[in-house]
């Protein structure tokens, strides 16, 4: 998709006043939080957990080309062939010539962020192979023709209702009158119309939770089974994954799993955690002849080292957003791309240039929300602070912001003018400030456009302060 | 340092804050008296202005390091910083030493200044413990939790503890009082309609309470939850925690509110 970040102000200002999404997404506020409250209030030792996740990633970015390189040996040890993907363009390359290879005409897909990040079903439609989402969120939105909102529940913008009049216009041969409010009845809907599909289904695309170096395993979570077969049924299985998704063993996965789905959805794991290694062997009941991976880079070897070398370690759980004042108040979309909350407000600018994404790291009020829930301990409102000093360094601040600023910094400095400048002003807006708050201000505008402006009490603290000395003596 | 046994008394240096400086002088007065009356030595120096956040969050890293060196200099040889703001005390105490990362010599100057700097209502309680609290108040609260002081400071039960020693004063707790009221600095007046929404949610749960009074520690979060509250039409009042622990709610009105007419 194109991404229209570069808009987001206008993005966000249709988001609150969109009363379907608001109502969504009150929804997702009271959901989300309280159950991941929940859930780490059982496990007395989730803190010392996110240490030992956090300190896995470290590990692993430390010495991110061995892992990969030893994840690589394992799978062809098992069977299976490992594609190094530079961009996004080279993954969907790969990935459609294995399609053709394997003279597909329908694929299958598992939610992938990845999938979503290189556009790979624009890619398949445009080879003339039709991918079918298999996630219940995903193939709603597919079928709305809509990006995903959030990177976990990548329908949660929607209501309930819009959902039945999308299956309404979508499935004709149903009958007319069925309650597909009724969450039952919709999610039957969609089981049957999927099931042909997984049989159908030529080759399966599948993302990937985690790579597992010392077996060449991958890790894939879901709560529906959908993962599982699209992987199993389809003679070729393709997994998708970035680079920084690698773990060195099995056990370090399990670590990771367990502050995975706390910190998603409240639950202690989720209800499929499917472990893929290698293609079906000659003992096993069923499995794909074929194994793929199509390992992504990105721009993630860019930010290795760098000041955004902390971000690789997410595990895309989407707490941030969940827990972000200002993703709950202009949800997903807003943000102009496939990711979103404070995770997308760092990341997106890495991917797509930071000219293009420039408002995102500044809608932020830094309130830390998201640092303090992060299960790998991703320090995001620094991040986010260090866009904001890239972008004042390289002048794409606005010339308003950065004038002012700099005017102000410069009084700030200079003590003395800074007490004449504040004497002048205080003593001319107490004039006017008689109501105890103003309206209107000029250049405030932004403030009382929402809220009135306290007026100040009367001459300045440190004026006061010097008097009562003076008075004193 | 507050052991009986201990003949002189700290001398702590008052970081007013621009913004109580500016805007609420009352407050600075309100934690003169705290301060005092906890038995410390106040020292105010004269040339403060700001802590330089403004800067540091617009990504003005240059300016933010000379204001910080300013700070630095301006509160030598005090035994204790205190500011009455959570999030100008966590700029001293958290970020002073980030942004010297790269150059020894302050780096040095702004962790021995990080240090000794606090919060005001963890320094009363944490620092001076139990101090005496003169403050008089009947009403009901309830208090927001700023989010800087909160989460760069661990300042969540240092000003409950002091306000259950307030004769009159009945504490109710809002559901989403941690919750951050949109202000964010610059954010607010750059994104204003995102602001409204959040700003919104707090005056919500502020107005579920059926408290009377709203108090907190950070008087840019009390100015915009108070410009929201008046804009609404709510009678709320909108104070600084210092101001009822002190006693000094008389100096002036509820923030945004007009001063009461003198009869005569």
């Amino acid at each position: 998709m194109k991404p229209t970040s570069d808009v987001f102000i206008n993005n966000s200002r249709e988001a609150l006043v969109n009363d379907t999404l608001q109502e969504a997404l009150a929804k997702l506020a009271q959901g989300f939080p309280l159950k991941r409250f929940n859930a780490v209030s059982r496990l007395a030792e989730f803190d010392d957990l996110r240490d030992a996740a956090r300190d896995i990633k470290t590990d692993v970015l430390n010495n991110l080309d061995s892992y990969l390189e030893k994840f690589e040996a394992q799978v062809i040890k098992q069977g299976g062939k490992v594609h190094w993907a530079r961009t996004a363009d080279e993954a969907c390359k790969i990935i459609v010539g294995l399609c053709e290879d394997a003279g597909a005409r329908t694929v299958t897909k598992s939610k992938s962020m990845i999938g979503e990040e290189i556009a790979l079903n624009e890619s398949l439609e445009d080879a003339g192979i039709v991918p079918v989402e298999t996630d219940l969120g995903e193939y709603i939105i597919q079928l709305r023709k809509e990006p995903p909102s959030h990177i976990i529940a990548p329908a949660i913008h929607l209501t309930i209702e819009q959902v039945a009049d999308t299956f309404k216009e979508a499935h004709q041969d149903y009958p007319a009158d069925r309650a597909l409010t009724e969450p039952r009845v919709l999610l039957d809907e969609a089981r049957q119309v999927l099931r042909q599909r997984f049989i159908d289904a030529d080759v399966g695309i599948t993302g990937a939770n985690m790579l597992v170096a010392e077996t060449g395993s991958i890790v894939v979570v879901t709560n529906e089974g959908n993962a599982d077969l699209t992987m199993t049924l389809p003679k070729v299985h393709i997994a998708v994954a970035s680079l920084e998704k690698i773990v060195p063993t099995l056990e370090d996965a399990t670590t990771l799993m367990r502050v995975l789905a706390r910190s998603a959805t409240g639950q202690d794991m989720s209800v499929y955690t499917t472990l893929a290694t290698g293609p079906k062997r000659d003992e096993d009941q069923d499995g794909p002849e074929a194994f793929h991976i199509v390992l992504l880079d990105n721009g993630r070897t860019d930010m290795l080292g760098g000041d955004f070398h902390e971000m690789l370690r997410c595990i895309r759980c989407g707490a941030c957003l969940n827990h972000c004042p200002i993703y709950k108040s202009v949800g997903g979309h807003a943000y102009g791309w496939v990711y979103s909350g404070p995770m997308g407000a760092v990341l997106m600018p890495n991917l797509l240039g930071i000219g293009k994404t420039g408002d995102l790291p500044n809608a932020s009020t830094l309130c830390g929300k998201c640092e303090e829930i992060c299960p790998v301990r991703i320090p995001l409102p620094d991040m986010l602070r260090q866009w904001r000093t890239r972008q004042f360094d390289a002048a794409v601040t606005s010339s308003k912001s950065h004038f002012g600023l700099k005017v102000w910094a410069y009084m700030v400095k200079r003590p003395l003018l800074y007490r004449f400048f504040v004497s002048f002003m205080l003593s001319n807006l107490r004039k006017f400030g008689r109501k105890g708050r103003f309206n209107w201000l000029p250049f405030a505008k932004g403030w009382t456009q929402v809220r009135d402006f306290p007026a100040p009490e009367g001459q300045s603290f440190i004026h006061q302060y010097l008097m009562s000395q003076k008075r004193k003596r | 340092m507050n052991d009986s046994t201990q003949k002189t008394p700290p001398t702590v240096g008052l970081f007013v804050t621009c913004l109580v400086d500016l805007m609420r002088p009352s407050v600075g007065t309100a934690a003169m008296k705290l301060l005092g009356d906890a038995g410390c030595q106040v020292y105010v120096p004269i040339s403060q202005t700001c802590c330089g956040q403004p800067a540091y969050n617009a990504g003005d890293l240059l300016d933010a390091q000379e204001i910080a060196k300013q700070v630095i200099g301006d509160f030598a040889g005090l035994d204790y910083v205190v500011a009455p703001s959570g999030s100008c005390a966590g700029m001293i105490k958290v970020h002073y030493p980030r942004i010297f990362k790269d150059n020894q010599d302050w780096l040095e100057r702004a962790e021995e200044l990080s240090a000794r700097t606090y919060e005001l209502m963890s320094f009363l309680n944490d620092v001076m413990k139990d101090p005496e609290i003169l403050g008089d108040y009947t009403g009901t609260m309830t208090y927001h939790d700023s989010c800087s002081g909160l989460r760069e400071l661990g300042v969540k039960q240092q000003p409950r503890n002091l306000m259950s020693k307030v004769p009159g004063l009945k504490l109710v707790e809002g559901a989403e009082a941690e919750a951050c009221c949109g202000f964010g600095g610059l954010f607010c007046v750059k994104y204003p309609d995102i602001s409204e929404k959040i700003v919104d949610a707090k005056v919500d749960d502020i107005l579920a309470t059926g408290a009377d009074t709203v108090l907190g520690g950070d008087l840019g979060c009390l100015m915009n939850v108070a410009g929201r509250l008046t804009r609404r039409g709510s009678d709320v009042k909108v104070r600084h925690v210092a101001e009822v622990l002190a006693g000094t709610t008389g100096l002036a009105p509820p923030i945004g509110h007009p001063k009461p007419k003198v009869k005569g």
